[in-house]
């Protein structure tokens, strides 16, 4: 009898949980709790995906690292065995190749396209003109009515406005290209709508190539047209290259200004040592804690297994894919004291939040410019800001991607 | 302490030049690390190690 109604541990370790797994309720900005179990006790293990493959899922941060700067790990989308998050990914992803799922040494070859435009420099020499966009979009906020949606009237606009302008894309358009944004980072999209949501991105993307090839103009899509001009990328390349630039550059840092604002409203203790600190140290701190502590790209690292590696007690075997599940990274006690606790103070540098290895965000300079800005202008000039409906009402974008809140209605 | 950097593996992630400014800058034309100082002064010492703790690449190497 007894041997019934114990579990064996085999029967314990064939058991596959459902990958991408749920947030507690009323912990919002948490991952998944059964993420944590895994990371202390199988911190590489077997999920299951939405089209019934195996991968294995790496739940602690040192494997993690390790696998991410491992040449022996692919991110070629296009190998079988790659973890796709969903079908509407995978045939998006049949549609246009860019760097960001390509390996070395075309993804270095690629990435070193547009590497300059994102140094540190060059980046900091956009602050006062990124600045002046944040100052005026909190102008037209204090002008206008509230409640208001923090989403739509300020988070969207900022990063929006500012890759336009580093890209050469007319804001003007920007109803359009959010539209498509949107389908392509929602995780329920059908193949049907991500398809056609990259292809219309793409075929407006050609034409802006187009345009700069004619009159080229001092912009990144200009020198990313020169490259076609010099026979290094084809047209497709080109404008799949703008595409990748132009989504993955407002849609994660809009997310990061919501859900940042709405994180810190929720712990009013950390508001205020944002809102009254004068120390720019303490920013940045608090932008690498809030990157480190929110994780909003949720859905894990996606790679593949080259050769055999063996990792956190298993073997891998090549061919097999892996979930590098980054928000359970950020949370490893191991590596953060008090891991789920936000402390605006801590300056976790070594947070994962923009990945790791060759693949780490190409874009992480302006992203940290962008909210450094935003999180120590917003809170001073709307000292009294705070939330117009309870939290329980904030549609949070649990499907998404990038997970973030779809609407933020705000008061003062 | 001496400091070697890969240029080839360097991937322009600018976290080096982030926390260790008077030692790590990027080639203008593309954001490839470049050495400022190769030998340089001990105080410099522990932002340097964690210049290399945060390089995504692996691409800077430290003979202490
Ligand atoms: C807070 C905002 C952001 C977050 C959290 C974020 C996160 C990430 C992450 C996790 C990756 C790694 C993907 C992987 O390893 O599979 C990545 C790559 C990338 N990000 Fe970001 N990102 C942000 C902002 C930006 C911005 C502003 C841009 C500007 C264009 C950008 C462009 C890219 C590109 C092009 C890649 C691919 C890099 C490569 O494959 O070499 N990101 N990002």
């Amino acid at each position: 009898m007894n041997s019934v109604s114990a579990p064996t541990h085999d029967a314990l370790t064939t058991e596959i949980p459902d990958y991408p797994m749920s947030r507690s309720a009323g912990c919002p900005f948490d991952p998944p709790p059964e993420l944590s179990e895994l990371r202390a006790h199988a911190p590489v293990s077997r999920i299951r995906l939405w089209d019934g493959s195996t991968p294995w899922l790496v739940t602690d941060y040192a494997d993690q690292r390790a696998l991410l700067g491992d040449p022996r790990v692919s991110a070629d989308v296009t190998r079988s065995g790659y973890p796709h998050q969903s079908a509407g990914l995978k045939a998006r992803r049949a549609e246009a190749s860019t760097f960001i799922n390509q390996d070395d040494p075309e993804h270095a070859r690629q990435r070193r396209m547009v590497t300059a435009a994102f140094s540190i420099k060059r980046v900091e020499a956009l602050r006062p003109a990124i600045q002046r966009i944040v100052d005026q979009l909190i102008d037209e906020l204090l002008a206008g009515p509230k409640p208001v949606d923090l989403v739509q009237a300020f988070a969207l606009p900022v990063p929006s406005l500012v890759i336009c302008e580093l890209l050469g894309v007319p804001y003007q358009d920007h109803e359009f290209f959010q539209d498509r944004s949107k389908a392509l980072i929602k995780s329920t999209a059908t193949p049907e709508e991500s398809v056609a949501a990259v292809r219309e991105l793409i075929a407006y993307l050609d034409g802006l190539i187009g345009e700069k090839l004619a009159h080229p103009a001092e912009d990144l899509l200009s020198l990313v047209a020169e490259q076609v001009r010099a026979g290094e990328l084809t047209r497709r390349e080109a404008a799949s290259m703008a595409q990748l630039l132009l989504v993955a550059g407002h849609e994660t840092t809009a997310n990061m200004i919501a859900l940042g604002t709405l994180a810190l409203i929720e712990h009013p203790d950390q508001l205020a040592r944002v809102r009254e600190s004068q120390d720019p140290k303490l920013i940045a701190s608090a932008v690498e804690e809030l990157l480190r502590y929110l994780n909003i790209v949720h859905s894990g690292r996606r790679r593949v297994a080259l050769e055999d590696i063996e990792i956190g007690g298993v073997t891998v075997r090549a061919g097999e894919g892996l979930v590098l599940a980054n928000d359970a990274g950020n949370r490893d006690p191991e590596v953060f004291a008090e891991p789920d606790r936000l402390d605006v103070g801590r300056n976790p540098r070594r947070h994962i939040a923009f990945g790791f290895g060759v693949h780490q965000c190409l874009g992480q300079p302006l992203a940290r410019v962008e909210l450094q800005v935003v999180y120590s202008t917003l809170y001073r000039r709307i000292p009294e800001l705070r939330l117009a409906a309870d939290i329980e009402e904030i549609p949070f974008k649990h499907d998404g991607l990038v997970y973030g809140v779809y609407e933020l209605p705000v008061t003062w | 302490m001496k400091v070697i950097i890969d240029q080839d593996k360097c991937v322009a992630s600018g976290q080096c030049v982030l926390a260790a400014p008077e030692v790590f800058d990027q080639r203008e034309e593309d954001g490839i690390v470049v050495l400022l100082a190769e030998n340089p002064p001990q105080d410099a010492a522990e932002a340097i190690r964690e210049a290399a703790a945060l390089c995504p690449a692996l691409a800077i190497a430290l003979e202490e």
